[in-house]
Order: structure tokens, then C-alpha cells, then sequence
């Protein structure tokens, strides 16, 4: 399966590679990872006339800390945010979620503003952003703008992003104390997409309530899905078993998950009960432990 | 004669060339000149084509012809019946093949309609493209059940799309289930896959128009037959055709089959163009254009008296076999023998109708349907068993045909046409030592109520086949020892990695006394060794094994006339090894055996009469019969019965395939097949929609298990030999993916105790969504 | 309409090349068709069976989903710049010959860069580490037993210390 012919522009600048976005709008495409787009390419699904390629922009790439935020550039690949240590100190759920990503070669490539920016329901990382309340910057010739997480993604492979913006960093919440967290997956085999997955954080008051609670679904709708309902159910709580058992009731009631080909409506709806009582099972202990 | 190698764990001759990447594939082969081929095919299963109009093609960039079925001419035709059905009485047969390029009618998704020969296959696809096609879409027939009921005909000539409908029958069924004391009847479903080799298929041909000779390499197991086919087809001469098959990434069945549209069309294209042409599928048109097999559905019933012995089997089914049928009746006719497997089944009554559907054809695949036939065996013992309160192992062990029964008589005739009869076997021993191995006893007693108590869902299966194997017709070898003292061994079969280069290597080698890795063998080029059939049904070890094994032997007393005559000694005082011979007890009396074929082909003098030159002896040899091994699978498998995510704790299996060659090479191929087993039991499902469409083609959804889904095996071996062949050999190829869905179904329903929730597996593939479906709620 | 050409200049297993690819040529169909470098194999032309892996810039990365253009100022191994030499194999392929990890050998160059990447960064790894590492490359023929046994076996030989001659 051969691509399509198109335009190939290496971008030397942000600046030279919002130009020829606005200039082309939906006719052209950036290239970073390649790990998503490229397939799509090879079928014939995807024939943007021209790529930019976006790999070389300088500054665009690493994980710092600004502002109480976790700031991550676009453009950083999946193997450096599994080795960072800034990450790994301050938000454990991405790192948690990574290793379940395809596989390392395509983590090599692969990158977060990459997989933000094709934004597949099923995909692990859309939901955690969404649980950690993040925000992303998009940029274009006309300005720079941060979207809400929640304002973000608008159905399946659609995002907010306008067609002559590029999405440029990812601000993440930083783990507060006595915070837990958990990602959970169930797969057919390692690194396909999730059945369904489950991003849990919870965290406690002084006095081991619950202060707050996140839980989202990836696998569980056209975006990311959260389950408020369950989640307020957590506030205030002493979080022990018949609680967890609740909550995971109420998220699996709640939950419309669409069926695919590999897990049907009933039982993507029964893994989203079952994954959330395990995560928030595992994310209390750990919010415990961070004590 | 001392054996050296037979039956050593030797290290493969081919590794080399593997493992630094310089053996050469399909893809590899680089002509000057060469075109690239792509072809556009069908989107809708079932159509007529009104128009098709491929002047934009042709306009493209870098094309050089664009070929529908109208420019085919004569060309254009059905291929042939490759494997005619046997001789059952009464078989109603309806042979519908593929031409090379579709007319009137598309009949499944992927079926090519026209060619397109560019610079590049980048622009082929390109072009491609721009065919303009007005299909007129028709109802599709996809399922099974509804398809002997549907107006609708894949082929308009063959009424309720029947391809074929066979019975045959031994003993008095109907008497055995009046007289039975429990009769089990039920409706079961099996679904095998596609092979999805690693590597895709792929042609390149190349015709000299000077020399009149057509070269053609072909991703292909049986490069002999395709030869002659396809010379008779283009109008050559046998000789002006040589076909290679190279290093082939994987083979396991489909790239035998024959002939494939590209096989015909780019020898024909490359003969009118001019040059030399290379075709490489991709992997999506694998999905539609390399064949699979599939569904059977089987209502069954078993007669067993009150201490479960079988009275009778009764099995009436449908089997998929795709839009066309070129493969005639191989696999539901090894479904219709291999469910007797090892077991005394004195009174058969099997019926079945293969059927056309709207989708890509079926021919063999690993196992090529002997699957379905254990599938249904198996869990009929199973749910037998458990009726009549009697052990799963100890209900099979209470069938089995003893150890002095054989050559055992099945009475019903199997893909070779003789009537299915075991040359040898000895099926207790292979039972016990799998269930040591496993730990049945110890783990139905002790681990699985232990295990059950805190909270976990373990079980246990055990299944048992038989599997007719090295079947003729007949292969050759030629082996010849070389003037550098290297010996050359040539046969007409091909390779796909089971290690041909070595294990026949060992054969020659102990013969004519040489070091394995001075053995050149040369397997799938038919300029090298004109005869032979091919690789498949698990015959290559059994039958060019035996052919070379006859040839080197032939080789071995050449060199100890010629030598006898050299030393002026009997042959008696030589002894033969290291790649000399020697004279007993006379320590200068020596000489290399490429000395030795120097002076067997003399430059002056005369020969004897009748001799023939060199160190050199082509054989062939051609099995009186198949020859049955047999096995046993055992797995230990925990459930989380919450997910219905599987981890597979133990698996053994105990095999016997008569001697063993090399039992390293062998141990690769049981581990291989299981693999494939479990794909097909838990992972891999083509998924049809009722338009024919296949759903997920690509290998993120036909999902292949990883290194994370195979455990680590153990595995054990008997050796009862053959009497069919000198070395008493066995097929292993196909075995370890024969009982696998059997297995798993026994196992899952063990470890989630569906039994004692009215709740049967009777299908495979299994998947945790579909054994949610199946459990719904039921379990706590 | 003409092709989108760009000139490229990529070192291959420590050989510099200069060549015109056309934007859309994957790189692996430049390695092997271009540079003639035929041990790199092609399997599904999605990212999924591995059979495409090698190292880009020292790490493991799949050839089908990267055009050569963008090769560009980089550095690539390919399964023919793993032996030192023709007599002296990478530990990894002389441990997949003595425990039989390839059978018909589409998929094993993938898979050795795959392995010489992890083994470099997880020199004593567990079987299960072992599995998880060889879990983004398919297999049809081996059922991976004998490739983890393989790979096993270079790790030890990689991780002994050289003898030192008396």
C-alpha cells in the first residue's frame, strides 16, 4: 500500500510551518511522529497534498515545570516522557499509561501533540490529559490560544484545532499531595488499543476523605469520556470498599460506550465497572501511601 | 552404517544467509527493466461489472499497459480443478474456479478485474486508481446457514450454491444410537482463519524473447506443478519455463494454492511487454486475494453406551468454501477423517456440503481441516463425559484403538484418495505421559479446588488427534557428490523454513559420510530437479526424506564400488566417513571423496558398459499409503472472570511422529503450530459483515498472537515408526495446530465452571467479549 | 504533474549516501530497493508486524512508517551492519542459530534490532522482560519459545566479561 504523491517541506521554523498551514488549511498536514498519520497514509485513507514536516522545530519538544504545570512541548516523543524524571516525580498517571502504547519502536516516534492532535477515542493518552484537567496550546498565524481538555475534543478524530493551527504544548496539572492515581487498561493483546481503559485520581483531605475525585474512559464513547456522576459520588467519602463498589456501579450506569468489533456495548460497559473499581481500588492505596 | 546426524539436534545449513539478511525473498529479486505491477479489485462481493473503463489508467505517468478480462483473449479462463475430488459414491460436484481476471461478475471483495504494469508500483497503484468501473451491486451471500436457502447464486449455474455434497458412511449408524444408551446431539461451530504468513505473496516474471524461455519466481510451495500448468496455459514447452521459488516467508498452505490470478497474468503480460515484470502483494490485499479457510457447522451427534464407549457417530455439515473451488474437497474431507481420530468409532455417518459464498476462496491452512473435524470429536467426548460421570481422559483412553490393531482400517476414503487406513500407532503412552507431564491428577485433586477457593477460575483441558500425514503422490532427489567433495542434494519440493536445507542435509550426510555442512541442498527450482509435487500436508520429511535417503544410498555404493576398484580391496574393508574413504587397518589407503568422483568421470579410457558417470543417483519414492501420527495437547489455563482475559499456565504436548530427523527442527515446528492454534482459538477471526465486506483488514484488528499470548511449551515425544517408509517417518508439520480450539474449549469451560451453569463452548474462535456474551450474567 | 523530489544525504550502516528520493518513498522501499539493502523486510506496511525495525539514530523504529526524505542528516542500522564481519556474527545472530529462533527468517531481522537495542539497555533481562520487548514483532513460524531462548543466551554471552588470556 503505497501513499498517495504530495508535497514534502521540511519546516525550518514555527513561524515557515504556520505559513504554509494557513496557506493550505486542511490540504496540508503536519508530520511529526508519523506513527498514526502514516498508516492512514499508506491506505489511501489519509492523501493530505502536502506534508510539514515538523520534526526539527527547535523548542517544541521537553517537559518543564512552570507555573504550578506540568508544561510538555508537542513535539516531545512518548520514549523521552517514559524517562523523564520531572514527569515521573510530579504526574505517575501518564507515566503509567505509556507502556501501554502500541510498542517501544513506536514510542520512539511516536509524540504526545501527535497523538493529542488525532485525538482516537481508544487511545490512552486523550484520557488522561482529560482526567488531569489539561490545557493545550494551539497556535497559528494569527495568535496562540489554550483550550480547555473538556473544550478540546469534539468527537472521534476531531479536535478544536482549527484548520491552520498547530498544537504546540500540553499543560498538565502536577499530582497535589496525598493524590493516587491509576491508569487501567483491558486489551486484546499488548499495546492495541484499549477495549476500554480507565484513568483514575483521587485525593485526600487531611483527614483521608476524599477531596477530589477524576475518573475518564477512553474506548468509552467518540472522545475521551469522564464519569462525573461517579466521581462526585467519591467526595467526602472514606473511600473504602462499599464506596469504590458505588462508584463503579454508577460509572458503569452511566457510561454509553458505542460496541466495536472486539468488545461489544454489554461488555465494554461491564469493563468500565469492573476497571474502575480496580483503578480507584488502586489509586486510594497509593493516595494513602503518598501520605 | 553408523548414523552420525539422523535424529541429532543439528543446527540449521540456511541460518547463515537468514540471519545476515542475504537470502534472497521474492521482493529481493532485481532485474534491469523491470516493471511493477498493481491490481485493482473488486470493493463490492458481489456485482456485475457493466462497464469498466481504463483509458485514464492508461494515460497515467509511467504506466505501460493497463489489462482487463476483454484484452485477455483466449487467455482468459477458468484455472484448473487442482485437486479433483476422490471417488466417494454418490458425490454431487460442482467445480467452480477463478479466472485470472473477472468478466461479467465479481463474486468477493478483492477479486481482481484489471492489471496495471507501471515504472513503479507507487504509480501503479496511482493508476489504478483512475480505472473507472460501473458496478451494478448484487445481494451478497455470506452466511452459511441461509446460503443453500438464498435465490440469490453466486454462480449463476450451480442451483442453492452447493459446491459439493459428499456422504460417507461405515457401520450402522442409526443401530447404534437405537441401541445406545445415551445419544448426544449438537450443533457446533469452527472457524479457521488465514494463514498471514509474515511475508505476503509475490511474482516476478521475466521472459527472454530471444531464448524463448519464461523464468518465473513465485512465492510458491510447489513450484513443479506450477510449472506445468502455466506452460500449458502460455503455450511453452515445459523446458522453455524454469520457476524459482526462493526463500519463502512462510508458507502454511494458501501459497500453495493454485493457480493465483498474478501467477497466470504476469508471465503473460511480461511475455507481450517485453520485459521483465515483479508483483509483491501488500497486506491488505492479502486479507482478500491469498486464500484462507473458514467456517464449518457441524450438527453432530455421538451413541455412547453407559461406560462411554463410542457406538457411532453421526455428522452432517456445511463447509465455506468461498466463491470458487479449486481445491475441490481436501479440507472437509480431512474434517470427515480426521474426527475419528484415535479413537474405535465403529458405526460413521458423515454427510457434508460445501457451499458457496460471496467471499475470497478457501484452500488449505495448517491443519486444512482437521480442526473442525477434532473440534467436534473432542467436545462430544467432553460432554459425554460429564454426563456419564466419567473423566475427560479416561473417556478417550476407554476408546482408543489399541496398540495391535494396526494397520487400523477407517474405511472411509481421505484426500488421497485410498481409504483412510493408520499405518501404525500407539496412543495410550502419548495420553499418559501428557497427563504426567501437565500434572492432571495433582491438579484436579489438589490445585484447581485449592485454587478455586481463593477466588480463582483455573482449568485444565486435554485433547487427542490423529493426523494423516506424508501422503504421495511421490517426490525425488538427485544427490551427487561434487569434484570439491561437497555433495549436492536437489528435489523438487520447496521450502518456507521448516529447515529442508538441513534436516535433508543429515539424511545425506550420514549416508555418504560427510560433515552436515558440506551438504548443498537445493529445494523449489525446477531447473535443478525437474519432478515432484510440493510442500504441504505435512509429507516433506516422510516423502523427499525418504526419496534422498534412497538416493544418497544409491550414491553410498557407488563410492564403495569405485573405491574397491581403486584399492583393488572388497568393499567390506572400507569404512566411509569424514568425507573419505579409507581402507580398514592400512593407514595410507585413503582417499577424498571429491578425488573419488574426479576419477569417476574420467577424461580418457573406456567405461564399463552400463555405468553411469560420476558419484550420482537421482530416486523417488512414492508412499504406498499416509502415514498417522498422533498427539496429545494438554493446557492449564486461568480466567479472570471479570475481564475474560486468559493467561495460559502450562502447556504440553506429547507427539509422536515415528523417528525424528532433527529434534530441534521439530520442536520449532510444534511450537509454531500451537501458536497459530491459539491464535485461532482465542485471537484471530475474519470478520465478515453481511455484505461480504471484511471488516478488519489490517493487522491492528486480524489479531496475531504476540510473545506476550504463546507460553513457553513443554514438550514430550514417543516414536512408534512407520512401516510405510525405510526410516519410519512421520508428518509434524501441521500437528501442533490441530487440537488447540478443542482444547480451549474444554479448558475455559473447566476454569469458568460453565458446565454447572448450563452454558457450553461449542464454537471457536473464543474471545472475552464473546464469552461474556455467552456467560451474560450468569456467573457470580 | 511531476514528482516531489528532494535530495537526500543518509549514513547506512556506516556507509554515506547521497540520493534523489521522491517525497513519498517510504524508507523501506529506499533501503532495499534503492540502497539494495534487502535484509530489512516488509511485512504489513502499517506499523504493526515489525518486520520493517531498524535503528534510526541508535534507536529502534519502523521503516514503514517513515519516508526516506526524512532520513535526511540521519543514521540507520540495518541487519547487514550487525556481523562485524562475514566470519564473526552479533552475539544475538549466532544465539539464534544454536537455539534454532528463526525458521523460514522473514521477521528475524526485525527482530534483532529490536533485541540489540533492549539488550543494550536491559543487559540481564527476565523472560518475561524478554517477551515484552519481542511483543511489537510478529512471528508466524517459531511461536517465539526458541527467540526468547535465543535471546536469553546472547544476553549471558553479552554480559560475561571477555576472558583474559593467561
Amino acid at each position: 500500500m503505497k501513499p498517495a504523491p504530495f508535497r514534502y517541506v521540511r519546516a525550518r521554523s514555527c513561524a515557515e510551518a504556520l505559513d504554509l498551514k494557513a496557506e493550505h488549511g486542511d490540504e496540508a498536514k503536519f508530520l511529526a511522529g508519523g506513527q498514526s498519520l502514516i498508516p492512514t497514509m499508506n491506505f489511501r485513507l489519509a492523501q493530505p497534498a502536502i506534508l510539514i514536516d515538523i520534526n526539527e522545530l527547535a523548542g517544541l519538544d521537553g517537559v518543564r515545570v512552570d507555573d504550578g504545570a506540568l508544561r510538555i512541548g508537542a513535539l516531545t516523543r512518548y520514549r523521552t516522557l517514559e524517562r523523564d524524571a520531572v514527569l515521573a516525580r510530579h504526574q505517575p498517571l501518564v507515566r503509567e499509561a505509556l507502556p501501554q502504547i502500541a510498542h517501544p519502536q513506536i514510542r520512539n516516534r511516536g509524540t504526545l501533540g501527535g497523538n493529542l492532535a488525532n485525538a482516537d477515542p481508544a487511545s490512552e493518552l486523550p484520557a488522561v490529559v482529560l482526567a488531569l484537567g489539561g490545557r493545550l496550546r494551539a497556535q497559528s498565524v494569527r495568535g496562540e490560544r489554550w483550550i480547555d481538555a473538556t473544550d478540546y475534543f469534539l468527537g472521534a478524530l476531531t479536535t478544536a484545532l482549527e484548520p491552520d493551527e498547530m498544537l504546540t504544548e500540553i499543560a498538565l496539572a502536577m499530582s497535589p499531595p496525598r493524590t493516587g492515581t491509576c491508569f487501567l487498561e483491558v486489551a486484546r493483546r499488548r499495546g492495541d488499543f484499549a477495549l476500554m481503559g480507565v484513568a483514575a485520581v483521587v485525593t485526600l483531605a487531611a483527614d483521608g476523605t476524599c477531596a477530589d475525585a477524576r475518573l475518564t474512559y477512553c474506548g468509552a464513547g467518540d472522545t475521551p469520556v469522564a464519569a462525573p456522576g461517579a466521581a462526585a459520588s467519591l467526595l467526602g467519602r472514606t473511600l473504602g470498599e462499599d464506596d469504590v463498589r458505588s462508584a463503579a456501579a454508577l460509572a458503569e450506569r452511566d457510561l454509553d460506550p458505542p460496541g466495536n468489533m472486539h468488545a461489544g456495548k454489554a461488555f465494554q460497559r461491564h469493563l468500565a465497572g469492573v476497571l474502575t473499581r480496580r483503578a480507584l481500588e488502586a489509586a486510594v492505596a497509593r493516595a494513602r501511601q503518598r501520605n | 552404517m553408523a548414523t552420525r546426524y539422523f535424529g541429532a539436534r543439528v543446527t540449521r545449513n540456511e541460518d547463515q544467509r537468514l540471519l545476515t539478511g542475504s537470502a534472497l525473498f521474492i521482493d529481493d529479486v532485481e532485474l534491469p527493466n523491470m516493471l511493477h505491477a498493481a491490481l485493482l479489485r473488486s470493493p463490492h462481493a458481489h456485482a456485475r461489472i457493466r462497464r469498466i473503463d481504463t483509458s485514464k489508467a492508461r494515460g497515467h505517468d509511467g504506466v505501460v499497459a493497463v489489462y482487463t478480462a476483454a484484452d485477455l483473449g483466449d487467455f482468459l479462463r477458468p484455472g484448473p480443478l487442482v485437486v479433483p475430488p476422490p471417488p466417494i459414491e454418490g458425490l454431487v460436484f460442482n467445480d467452480r474456479t477463478q479466472a485470472p481476471l473477472a468478466k461479467d461478475k465479481v463474486r468477493h471483495v478483492g477479486e481482481p478485474l484489471a492489471i496495471v504494469i507501471a515504472e513503479s508500483r507507487y504509480l501503479a497503484e496511482d493508476a489504478a486508481a483512475l480505472i473507472e468501473v460501473d458496478y451494478e451491486p448484487l445481494a451478497a451471500i455470506v452466511d452459511l446457514t441461509r446460503a443453500l436457502e438464498d435465490s440469490a447464486r453466486v454462480h449463476d449455474d450451480a442451483p442453492a450454491n452447493v459446491a459439493a455434497r459428499a456422504r460417507q458412511a461405515k457401520g450402522d449408524y442409526a443401530a447404534a444410537a437405537a441401541r445406545a444408551d445415551r445419544v448426544i446431539r449438537r450443533r457446533l461451530t469452527y472457524d479457521h482463519g488465514a494463514s498471514m504468513p509474515i511475508e505476503t505473496r509475490g511474482v516476478v516474471a521475466s521472459w527472454d524473447s530471444r531464448a524463448r524461455h519464461l523464468t518465473l519466481w513465485d512465492t510458491t510451495q510447489a513450484p513443479v506443478f506450477v510449472r506445468n500448468g502455466l506452460a500449458a496455459m502460455l503455450g511453452l514447452g515445459e523446458r522453455q519455463m524454469r520457476v524459482i521459488a526462493p526463500f519463502i516467508g512462510g508458507g502454511f498452505g494458501p501459497k500453495i494454492m493454485m493457480f493465483y490470478p498474478e501467477e497466470v497474468l504476469l508471465p503473460w503480460a511480461a511475455m507481450r511487454l517485453d520485459r521483465p515484470i515483479k508483483w509483491i502483494e501488500d497486506r491488505l490485499e492479502h486479507f482478500f486475494a491469498t486464500t484462507h479457510e473458514r467456517s464449518q457447522i457441524h450438527d453432530a451427534e455421538i451413541a455412547l453406551s453407559q461406560d462411554g464407549k463410542i457406538l457411532g457417530v453421526k455428522d452432517v455439515f456445511l463447509h465455506d468454501t468461498g466463491a470458487y473451488n479449486p481445491y475441490g474437497l481436501t479440507i472437509p474431507i480431512n474434517s470427515q477423517c480426521t474426527l475419528l481420530g484415535p479413537y474405535v468409532v465403529p458405526a460413521y455417518d458423515s454427510t457434508f456440503t460445501s457451499v458457496f459464498t460471496n467471499t475470497p476462496i478457501v484452500t488449505p491452512y495448517r491443519g486444512a481441516g482437521r480442526q473442525h473435524g477434532v473440534f467436534v470429536i473432542e467436545r462430544l467426548l467432553d460432554i459425554a463425559a460429564s454426563e456419564l460421570g466419567i473423566d475427560r481422559a479416561e473417556i478417550r483412553r476407554r476408546n482408543f484403538i489399541a496398540p495391535d490393531a494396526f494397520p487400523y482400517r477407517n474405511d472411509i476414503i481421505y484426500q488421497d484418495f485410498a481409504p483412510l487406513t493408520y499405518d501404525s500407532g500407539s496412543y495410550e503412552p502419548v495420553l499418559d505421559k501428557a497427563l504426567d507431564m501437565v500434572g492432571y491428577r495433582r491438579f484436579l485433586e489438589e490445585e484447581q479446588p485449592r485454587l478455586r477457593r481463593e477466588g480463582r477460575a483455573v482449568g485444565i483441558g486435554v485433547a487427542c488427534y490423529v493426523e494423516g500425514t506424508g501422503i504421495g503422490p511421490y517426490e525425488g532427489a538427485r544427490v551427487q557428490v561434487q569434484t570439491n567433495g561437497k555433495v549436492s542434494v536437489a528435489s523438487g519440493i520447496g521450502t518456507q523454513g521448516q529447515g529442508h536445507f538441513t534436516s535433508f542435509a543429515q539424511i545425506a550426510a550420514d549416508r555418504v559420510g560427510v560433515d552436515v555442512r558440506d551438504v548443498d541442498v537445493v529445494t523449489g527450482d525446477t531447473d535443478q530437479f525437474y519432478w515432484g509435487a510440493g510442500t504441504f500436508a505435512s509429507r516433506g520429511a516422510v516423502v523427499a526424506g525418504t526419496a534422498i535417503a534412497e538416493a544418497s544410498g544409491a550414491v553410498r555404493s557407488k563410492i564403495l564400488r569405485l573405491a574397491s576398484e581403486h584399492f583393488e580391496c572388497a568393499e567390506v574393508d572400507l569404512v566411509l566417513e569424514d568425507g573419505h574413504v579409507a581402507v580398514i587397518g592400512a593407514p595410507g589407503l585413503r582417499i577424498s571423496l571429491g578425488e573419488l568422483a574426479r576419477k569417476a568421470n574420467p577424461m580418457r579410457g573406456a567405461v564399463r558398459p552400463d555405468s553411469e558417470p560420476g558419484l550420482e543417483a537421482t530416486r523417488y519414492f512414492g508412499p504406498s499409503g499416509s502415514t498417522t501420527a498422533n498427539g496429545v495437547h494438554a493446557m492449564i489455563v486461568e480466567v479472570d472472570p471479570e475481564t475474560m482475559m486468559i493467561e495460559i499456565k502450562t502447556y504440553v504436548v506429547v507427539h509422536d511422529c515415528g523417528t525424528v530427523i532433527n529434534p530441534l527442527i521439530l520442536d520449532g515446528q510444534i511450537h509454531g503450530g500451537v501458536a497459530q492454534g491459539i491464535g485461532n482459538a482465542f485471537y484471530e477471526k475474519l470478520m465478515f459483515d453481511a455484505d461480504g465486506q471484511l471488516t478488519n483488514a489490517s493487522l491492528a484488528d486480524y489479531l496475531l498472537p504476540t510473545a506476550l499470548d504463546v507460553p513457553r511449551m513443554r514438550l514430550g515425544h514417543t516414536v512408534t515408526p512407520s512401516p510405510l517408509n525405510p526410516l519410519g517417518m512421520k508428518g509434524a508439520g501441521e500437528a501442533g495446530a490441530i487440537p488447540v480450539g478443542a482444547l480451549f474449549a474444554q479448558a475455559i469451560e473447566d476454569a469458568l465452571g460453565l458446565r454447572a451453569l448450563g452454558i457450553e463452548l461449542l464454537e471457536i474462535p473464543l474471545s472475552p467479549d464473546r464469552l461474556f456474551q455467552l456467560i451474560g450474567g450468569k456467573r457470580a | 504533474m511531476s514528482a516531489d523530489l528532494h535530495a537526500i544525504a543518509v549514513t547506512v550502516n556506516g556507509t554515506d549516501y547521497q540520493r534523489q528520493v521522491e517525497s513519498r518513498l517510504l524508507l523501506s522501499d529506499f533501503i532495499r530497493h534503492d540502497l539494495r539493502l534487502a535484509g530489512t523486510h516488509v511485512g504489513c506496511e502499517h506499523g504493526v508486524c515489525g518486520a520493517c525495525t531498524v535503528l534510526l539514530d541508535g534507536v529502534a523504529a519502523r521503516s514503514c512508517l517513515m519516508f526516506a526524505v526524512q532520513a535526511d542528516g540521519h543514521r540507520i542500522l540495518t541487519v547487514e551492519g550487525l556481523a562485524q564481519d562475514r566470519d564473526s556474527l552479533h552475539p544475538l545472530q549466532q544465539a539464534f542459530h544454536e537455539t534454532h529462533a528463526l525458521q523460514c527468517g522473514y521477521c528475524t531481522p526485525g527482530i534483532l534490532m529490536t533485541m540489540k537495542v533492549f539488550l543494550e539497555e536491559t543487559p540481564s533481562p527476565s523472560e518475561a522482560e524478554i517477551r515484552e520487548a519481542l511483543s511489537g514483532n510478529l512471528c508466524r513460524c517459531t511461536g517465539y519459545q526458541h527467540i526468547v531462548d535465543g535471546v536469553k543466551l546472547a544476553a549471558e554471552r553479552m554480559a560475561r566479561p571477555p576472558a583474559t588470556d593467561c
